[in-house]
């Protein structure tokens, strides 16, 4: 190939100039140039090299097709794997080959490609599999392969995602899709119309023709201003990847100087495919020699860019198309040979090392040339009506599969209708818009006939010598289908995965047809006997980027803020993500273990204040609502006196513990639900399913208040102290607000709610307020706390007082095996008889089973250090080693000065005072079984 | 994205609901419900190749409803608020 820049007639001005660099090497090129044009117009022949055998290769085609030109983009931003066909070239840009070491021209693993007959489909699965794959696999990968990620790359910014509807999309903004868009139009339909390309107009850009007195380019400005006059939204550059469900297709705008491209979600009325057709390759020896490229491309490059691939080409067809791609060339200018298969001759070797120089004809002449364009006849691009579960058909005269039986809302025109002549473009376009119940107020008026398509058969064939390429970007030949074929891998979907054709980012658009033809012959079938794999989108790839949109880093799952965020930073807490939310885990700057133990010794001594915001408090209303709180927990609620609270279990059908919580009895009809944290979101929808699933809907009512509501928990031997020196307006003495009461007090002029509850084993008062307000009763309980050496209570010191206590924590002392009585709650099964969630399954014989796990306490026999959470109790069986259940949380007690743990241990209610190892990575430690609660087991405290 | 009609809401992307169950799977009550029954109650699933009647939960109205859909070609056929009789 020596190719050059022509420059096109009829230029208005000179384009601006602009560098860029490949390969390290400097590269000129025109502004409009995509990265292949230029480095075809700087005559950079090699633009990478081949998956597997590192062959040099070229650039083939001009579009979404190319197998070749995948190249790595460093600069503006990191793009890996990107179209050089497709990629606008920008000054400065940074560019790089790819599975290349160090560049394309001068590759080091080139020597690969002596050895090519040892090596061909499945040679590295038979020969590393002895003794590991693993141990060959790193290797093998880092000399295969495309584009090298940086994992530092971060983008940093975020993809738009539009959701759109409208009555017609029209997919490829070629004169078919052009004609679609200006007859639906004008019909007042709202219509969308996009295309891949930088520029409306398809083939019109670079194929001479007369329609409407004018020429292409005159037609496609001409149809464009109609479509912008009615408001026809015009999307270039951006591929139509998906069809999806419910009639979704997924579109991928590429935005000019954006890192990130644009998703569109459309769901049209009717979608019309005018998205052309891909030139297949034709199969003869050394077919991907640098030089070597498609016809079209070649045109297209001459016209859109104004650059000849060659001086001396030659042009080999089997179709009408081709011989006309032909004559265009030759009226440039360009010296071209033509080789048409249908007068018998045809091109058996292409002749070059690192280029092609020239090639042998099937009767023995060679002809020197430095570009070889090649149209081995075209395939409609029918990915989308595929995906839309579309059939296809085989055509005889056409030699390609068309669309089969339409497929509801979904057309096709234009050379994806299977017409490559404009006449017949226009005319199967009004026969899709005919489907659609659209008929165009006038047809295009074309001069002269469409080119006689005439395409003979010139498939691959068995036995061809030399190396045939038929998958050029996963170098696949026509001896590898011969050898998937021998060894019986001839299904398509074998074919494909034993031998990765059409397996690469190009999704062999230009391979598939060739290689299914060659397997109809090596098993004597016709080609649609062997059939097509499935089509699956997308179509082209799509950044990740725009399929995440905004939900990504920090917008992923947002964690959710404490209204008091601000006075905790300030106070210098350490916030952390529990269940969702952000929350202190400790206060101040010291080392986090020398902080929880403060906060642990202080809440034991004075008085601890802790934000409890994140609680649920879920109102269950109504005259049912007793009973209900009576099915959906494990105890008996109904018992509860108004004004009192009781612990309870929610359980789900399994007879799993899903929850634990208290239950607020405010009035006779009015509970309030407070579960955990992190379930609060669950435990509604239970309730909300239950509630309409067997209740009546007007008598029951379930109503979400957690985050109207900050809750603020001061606990410790002087909590009541405190609160009385706050003033609450209410007296909170044990006799008029015992342990587990609640009782309406006030702050201010707000009425705030009380509640005798503890998670610390201590006096507890829990106190729930409009979350708006709770800021100036923080402030007051932090002021007046400090006569009493109040301390901040983060998490992580609270997590310690609890297990000092042995209250669990559901999901963390639990798992997906526990039963209530695994927990120690026996009492509600043995008596209660009101039905309630997952009680049948509590009756099972696995619910029964003696040896279950069962939340014990564990003491550290050996020495100081805490177990690690996740140990295993083990046992020494004659079988080996076996697990007892495993430790659940552990933790440093500073109350007691030693560690503490508790776990789920095998009969462990039962074996209190026994002692067990306890394995952890390959450590065994001793542990003595005791109760969970280790710190006041009668409680004193509570009321102390 | 499918798209599901709400009977409160109307039609709303598949992502706003959460599968309740299969329409009918009735749960077996008293004393005397045995192991299978409880046990196909719990785990059996009609999972039927073409119609399906199915409980969902509109998750952003917090509506039960039924649907009728196909599992082959996942067109949905019918979307209608939970009688009584069938709750």
């Amino acid at each position: 190939m020596t190719s050059f820049r022509i420059g096109r007639q009829g230029e208005p001005a000179p384009a601006k100039t602009i560098r860029f660099s490949f390969d390290g090497k400097d590269v000129t090129g025109l502004e409009g140039d995509t990265i292949a044009s230029a480095l075809l117009a700087n005559d950079i022949a090699i633009v990478g090299r081949s998956f597997k055998y590192h062959r040099p290769r070229g650039v083939w085609g001009a579009g979404v097709e190319e197998p070749n030109a995948i190249v790595d983009i460093d600069m503006p931003s990191a793009v890996r794997n990107a179209r050089a066909t497709t990629t606008p070239a920008l000054d400065g840009m940074v560019v790089r080959s790819v599975n290349a070491h160090p560049t394309a021209a001068t590759d080091r693993h080139a020597f690969l490609d002596r050895f090519a007959r040892f090596i061909p489909s499945a040679f590295y699965y038979k020969t590393f599999m002895w003794p590991d794959w693993h141990w060959f696999e790193p290797n093998i990968r880092k000399m295969a392969g495309l584009g090298i990620l940086d994992p530092t790359a971060i983008s940093v910014e975020r993809a738009d995602q539009v959701n759109e509807e409208c009555d017609l999309l029209v997919i490829g903004g070629g004169p078919a899709g052009l004609f679609a868009a200006r007859t639906a139009s004008e019909k007042g339909k709202k219509v969308i119309i996009c295309d891949d390309g930088f520029h409306f107009g398809g083939s019109l850009l670079h194929r001479q023709a007369n329609i409407d007195g004018g020429d292409g380019p005159a037609w496609i400005a001409a149809t464009l201003n109609v479509l912008r006059d009615r408001g026809v939204q015009l999307l270039a550059r951006t591929t139509a990847f998906g069809l999806y469900d419910h009639g979704l297709v997924a579109l991928n705008e590429i935005r000019p100087g954006k890192a990130s491209s644009r998703l569109w979600r459309v769901r049209p009325t009717n979608v019309l495919l005018a998205t052309g057709a891909i030139e297949r390759p034709l199969p003869f020896a050394n077919n991907d020699l640098p030089g070597v490229m498609s016809a079209e491309a070649g045109l297209s490059y001459l016209r859109r860019h104004g650059i000849a691939v060659g001086r001396r080409v030659v042009l080999a067809t089997n179709n009408g198309v081709g011989v006309e791609t032909s004559r265009e060339l030759a009226d440039a200018g360009i010296e071209v040979t033509l080789v048409d298969y249908r007068s018998g001759r045809r091109l058996m070797v292409a002749e070059g090392s690192k280029r092609v120089a020239g090639v042998k004809l099937s009767d023995g002449t060679r002809v020197a040339a430095d570009a070889v364009l090649v149209s081995g006849g075209f395939t409609p691009t029918l990915h989308l009506f595929g995906q839309a579960k579309g059939k296809l058909r085989w055509d005889d005269d056409l030699l390609t599969f068309v669309a089969g039986d339409p497929v509801p809302r979904l057309s096709a025109g234009g050379a994806a209708a299977g017409s490559f002549g404009l006449t017949g473009v226009f005319e199967s376009t009004a026969r899709a818009l005919a489907s659609f119940g659209l008929t165009p107020r006038a047809m295009p008026k074309i001069v002269g006939r469409d080119t006689d398509y005439g395409i003979v058969a010139a498939w691959p064939e068995p036995n061809m010598s030399g190396r045939v390429w038929i998958d050029l970007q996963h170098d696949v030949t026509t001896k590898d289908i011969e050898l998937a074929a021998r060894e019986n891998f001839v299904s398509v979907e074998h074919l494909k995965r034993y031998t990765t054709l059409g397996m690469a980012t190009d999704q062999g658009k230009t391979s598939n047809l060739n290689g299914l033809a060659l397997m109809a012959q090596l098993t004597e079938k016709a080609i649609p006997e062997v059939g097509t794999t499935t089509y699956r989108p997308p179509f082209t790839p799509v950044p990740f980027t725009s399929l995440a949109g905004v939900t990504s880093g920090s917008l992923m799952n947002p964690p959710r803020r404490l209204v008091l965020e601000n006075e905790h930073f300030a106070a210098g807490a350490n916030l952390r993500e529990y269940g969702g939310w952000l929350r202190p885990a400790w206060y101040g700057a010291e080392p986090e273990a020398t902080a929880i133990n403060r906060e642990v010794r202080q809440a034991r001594d004075s008085v601890a204040l802790f934000d409890a915001s994140p609680l649920g408090k879920i109102e269950v209303l109504g005259p049912q609502a007793a009973e209900f709180m009576d099915f959906v927990y494990y105890n008996t609620m109904s018992t509860l006196k108004a004004g009192r609270c009781r612990y309870g279990f929610m359980l789900s059908e399994s007879g799993i513990v899903y929850d634990d919580g208290v239950l607020v009895r405010l009035e006779e009809n009015r509970f309030i639900v407070s579960c955990s944290s992190s379930h609060v979101p669950g435990v509604y929808a239970l309730l909300e399913e239950w509630r309409q699933d067997r209740f009546d809907r007007k008598r029951l009512f379930i109503h979400n208040t957690t985050a109207d509501t900050a809750t603020l928990t001061v606990s410790g031997p002087k909590s009541r102290a405190l609160l009385e020196a706050v003033g609450l307006g209410i007296d909170l003495g044990d006799k008029n607000l015992p342990h587990m009461a609640t009782a309406w007090g006030s702050f201010g002029d707000d009425t705030v709610r009380i509640s005798r509850v503890s998670f610390t084993g201590d006096r507890s008062y829990e106190i729930s307020i409009r979350a708006d307000r709770a800021k100036h009763l923080w402030k007051t309980l932090r002021r007046r706390g400090e006569a009493f050496n109040a301390t901040l209570l983060g998490l992580e010191a609270l997590m310690v007082l609890r297990a000092e206590k042995g209250f669990i924590v559901i999901g963390k002392d639990s798992d997906g095996m526990t039963r209530p009585m695994d927990l120690g709650a026996s009492a509600p099964l043995a008596k209660k008889t009101a039905e309630f969630i997952g009680k049948r399954s509590l009756f099972t014989e696995e619910a029964q089973r003696p040896d279950r796990n069962q939340l014990v306490g564990l003491e550290v026999v050996d020495g100081t250090q805490p177990f690690a959470i996740g140990s295993h109790g083990v046992e020494s069986t004659p079988a080996g080693k076996r697990s007892l259940g495993y430790v659940t949380s552990s933790y440093f007690s500073a109350t007691l000065n030693r560690p503490i743990a508790l776990g789920l241990i095998e009969r462990g209610a039962a074996r209190h005072g026994e002692e067990i190892d306890v394995q952890h990575l390959g450590q065994i430690r001793r542990a003595r079984l005791v109760p969970p609660c280790v710190f006041d087991p009668s409680g004193d405290r509570l009321n102390g | 994205m499918q798209l599901f009609p709400c009977p409160f809401c109307g039609p709303r992307s598949e992502s706003e609901f959460h599968f309740g169950g299969d329409f009918g799977n009735l749960r077996p009550e008293g004393s005397d419900v045995s192991a299978s029954e409880w046990s196909a109650y719990l785990h059996l699933r009609a999972n039927p190749k073409g119609s399906s009647s199915e409980v969902w939960m509109h998750m952003t109205c917090g509506e039960l409803f039924r649907m009728d859909r196909n599992t082959v070609d996942n067109t949905v056929n019918s979307s209608a608020e939970l009688e009584d009789t069938h709750r």
